[in-house]
């Protein structure tokens, strides 16, 4: 394929691989925040061509792990209101709640639909005019423009049966947070997606503030292997800054009109990041002018949350505190089938991947 | 002129004879022969192979197929990957109420024409009909009788396999799935990919009959070729290493799966036979599956190891490695 197999290069990923050598003395952790670094890590097993001392931790950027338990039950119990239809994105269906997974209210008989866009979802509203079609808005600044644009649409087309429950969160507080609870993170593989939205000076304070090494970075094994470099050299030389491999799709300053957009139909408040806690000022409401089309004023139910299982520990794994050996559940009651955390929902949670490797070690 | 199913064509009155009469028969029996209520068949051969698989597909048309294509070439993969040759089908078909007449016909006269591709004949069937709901415009159930010239027990068990063994497909992964989800309507977009389905039967036999030493045999459908080859690890317990730059995937599935965040070795197939082959056969039976139509994009993706028994490992196109575990539930389209 012409744009992905030049990023593929086995040649140069080879080079790449033998120029970290030079840092085989390094000790560090080096944080993928984002789950689609995670996805592409394991894909191509770039691990086994890491120096031993090198490791990478999965951060909290995969939105399905860290959409709070509650967020599921709402949106189980909105599944039951009569006339409702329940749009989202696929990999949202099968994370459990404290008692079900929409995946499981759907073969019930709940109208659950997995959409690709939301203009779909805004288009499941348009034919469905006796119903009420609530779109399940997930992800951080990758997807929360496409949510913004289809709200601004709705409000222009007076379409008075779309609604949003949003979930989106955007990533530079839950950053903070992990660096402020003593994580060993010693550089960021900064997200790619959202950085074409954000721009990179979203990290400024990482390395101003925190001395912590960031590169924003692609997603194909060239990219992640040359950020991986960087960041070693970085560290090794001790000059953190903020530096862009991504840079065929990342400026400084980010797509503008996206973030104009954003700005205008949400504003921050303070959200539950699944397994870590309350983040101040890291989730995004709806604002005033569009309260209209927001599931939460507009439906007002009452649902039981359970809270999440006491004994799972995805709050510490995510945070780089414990691996999942620690855990009780590990293996036994949680499992890839069925999932109790937030760590095992995704297939490339930390949880999920150590499951699948923890027979074999033989890599390096 | 009747042009929808409706109850009384599942009564067992004379609208039931009709049907049966004007659609089965004439597609797939002697219009002269009497009906009754068993099929009579002469086989010659103790040792029969015996299979049976339901069809339920949304939709029931699609690029490169059609349910009735998929149910008898379904069943006959299955005979045909067991070592036995299919010779007799049973089909029975579950309609509901509402069905066009039309694209019923459509489905039988796709079956007849696989059924004759295949050589073997659909003797005994089944038709019922339910209230509109209570199917899904209509469900195929086709069982097949397959015989052998040669025994093959360990062809399905994989008892001969040794390590060094060679792991052969037959062709590109993936465009079942792809064409199917196209068809879907949930992408706006054209994608042009065809399904592969197809009756694998002759190319298998123009394989046993070649005298090679074949150990295993099995299709590649559901759950995709991760999913086969993590059973098989598991029967034999040892390793299997596949070499991914050398898995065959058409250019348009896998940008498809690029945009999609699936994984081409997870998608179902209905055309591809994956055969473990001593390594002294493997080029042998490679060059002859590639003059066989259904082989051309044949290829040998990896080999039995000693090493990580029960366990599936890829060597990236990278020149990393990684775990390629059994499929977890449908794959879903991922947000990031």
């Amino acid at each position: 394929m012409k744009y992905i197999n030049e990023y593929r290069d086995n040649v140069l990923v080879r080079k790449l691989s033998n120029k970290l050598r030079k840092y085989n003395d390094l000790d560090i952790s080096l944080m993928e925040v984002c789950g689609g670094h995670t996805m592409a890590i394991h894909r191509f097993g770039i691990p086994s061509l890491l120096p031993k001392g090198i490791k990478l931790l999965s951060g909290p950027g995969c939105p399905v792990c860290v959409s709070s338990i509650s967020f599921i039950d709402k949106a189980i119990a909105y599944s039951a209101i009569k006339n409702v239809i329940i749009t989202t994105y696929g990999d949202l269906i099968r994370v459990p709640g404290s008692q079900s997974s929409l995946e499981k209210e759907k073969s019930k008989g709940a109208d659950i639909r997995i959409v690709y866009s939301t203009l779909e979802a805004l288009n499941i509203a348009k034919i469905n005019q006796n119903k009420k079609v609530i779109f399940l808005g997930i992800g951080f600044e990758t997807t929360a423009p496409a949510s913004a644009v289809v709200i601004q649409k709705a409000y222009h087309e007076n379409i008075q049966n779309f609604f949003l429950l949003s979930t989106h969160k955007i990533m530079p507080p839950v950053m903070e947070a992990l660096l402020n609870e003593d994580v060993k993170i010693d550089g960021f593989i900064c997200p790619g997606h959202v950085s074409t939205i954000t721009g990179s000076k979203i990290y400024d304070f990482i390395p101003d503030k925190y001395k912590i090494a960031c590169v924003v970075t692609g997603f194909e094994p060239t990219d992640l292997m040359q950020s991986i470099y960087m960041l070693a050299k970085q560290i090794h030389d001790k000059t953190p800054k903020v530096e862009i491999q991504y840079s065929r799709a990342v400026v400084k300053e980010g797509n503008v009109k996206a973030q104009k957009i954003m700005n205008e139909v949400f504003e921050t408040r303070n959200d539950i990041w699944r397994g870590i806690g309350e983040i101040p000022d890291s989730g995004l409401k709806l604002r005033e002018k569009y309260k209209e089309f927001d599931a939460e004023l507009v439906f007002n139910i009452q649902f039981e949350s359970k809270g999440e299982n006491p004994a799972c520990i995805c709050g510490d794994i995510l945070r780089g505190l414990k691996t999942p050996k620690d855990c009780n559940l590990f293996g036994k009651t949680c499992s890839p089938v069925n999932p109790v955390g937030a760590c095992m929902v995704s297939s490339e949670g930390s949880c999920a991947a150590y499951y699948k490797y923890q027979n074999y070690d033989g890599f390096n | 002129m009747m042009d929808l199913i409706n109850l009384n064509h599942g009564s067992g009155g004379k609208a039931s004879q009709d049907l049966i009469k004007k659609i089965f028969i004439r597609s797939f029996g002697d219009p002269n022969g009497i009906l009754s209520d068993s099929a009579i068949l002469n086989i010659d051969s103790k040792k029969i192979a015996f299979t049976t698989d339901s069809f339920v597909i949304d939709p029931i048309f699609f690029p490169g197929g059609d349910i009735g294509k998929l149910a008898v070439c379904g069943t006959v993969n299955d005979i045909s990957v067991s070592g036995a040759i299919p010779k007799f089908l049973s089909a029975s078909f579950i309609l509901e109420e509402g069905l066009l007449i039309n694209d019923l016909k459509k489905i039988v006269v796709s079956m007849a024409k696989q059924a004759k591709l295949a050589n073997i004949k659909i003797v005994t069937g089944d038709t019922k009909v339910v209230n509109k709901g209570k199917c899904d415009k209509i469900f195929i159930n086709t069982t097949g009788v397959g015989i052998f010239e040669k025994e093959y027990n360990y062809i399905s068990t994989g008892d001969k396999i040794e390590v060094g063994d060679k792991i052969i497909i037959n062709g590109a992964l993936g465009d079942h799935s792809i064409a199917v989800l196209g068809t879907r309507n949930e992408l706006e977009f054209k994608i042009g990919v065809e399904s592969d389905c197809a009756c694998l039967n002759e190319l298998i036999q123009v394989l046993l009959k070649a005298d090679l030493k074949i150990r295993f045999m099995r299709d590649v459908t559901r759950g995709g070729l991760a999913t086969v080859l993590n059973e098989l690890s598991d029967i034999i317990s040892l390793g299997v290493e596949l070499d991914e730059k050398n898995i065959p995937v058409h250019e348009s599935v896998n940008g498809l799966c690029e945009i999609l965040g699936f994984d081409p070795l997870y998608l179902a197939n209905e055309g591809k036979v994956l055969m473990v082959v001593h390594p002294n056969d493997a080029v042998k039976v490679v060059e002859i599956m590639r003059t066989h139509p259904l082989g051309k994009e044949s290829k040998i993706i990896g080999e039995i190891v000693s090493d990580h028994p029960k366990m599936v490992v890829g060597k990236t196109e990278i020149g990393g490695k990684r775990i390629i575990n059994m499929l977890q539930g449908e794959q879903l389209p991922r947000i990031c």
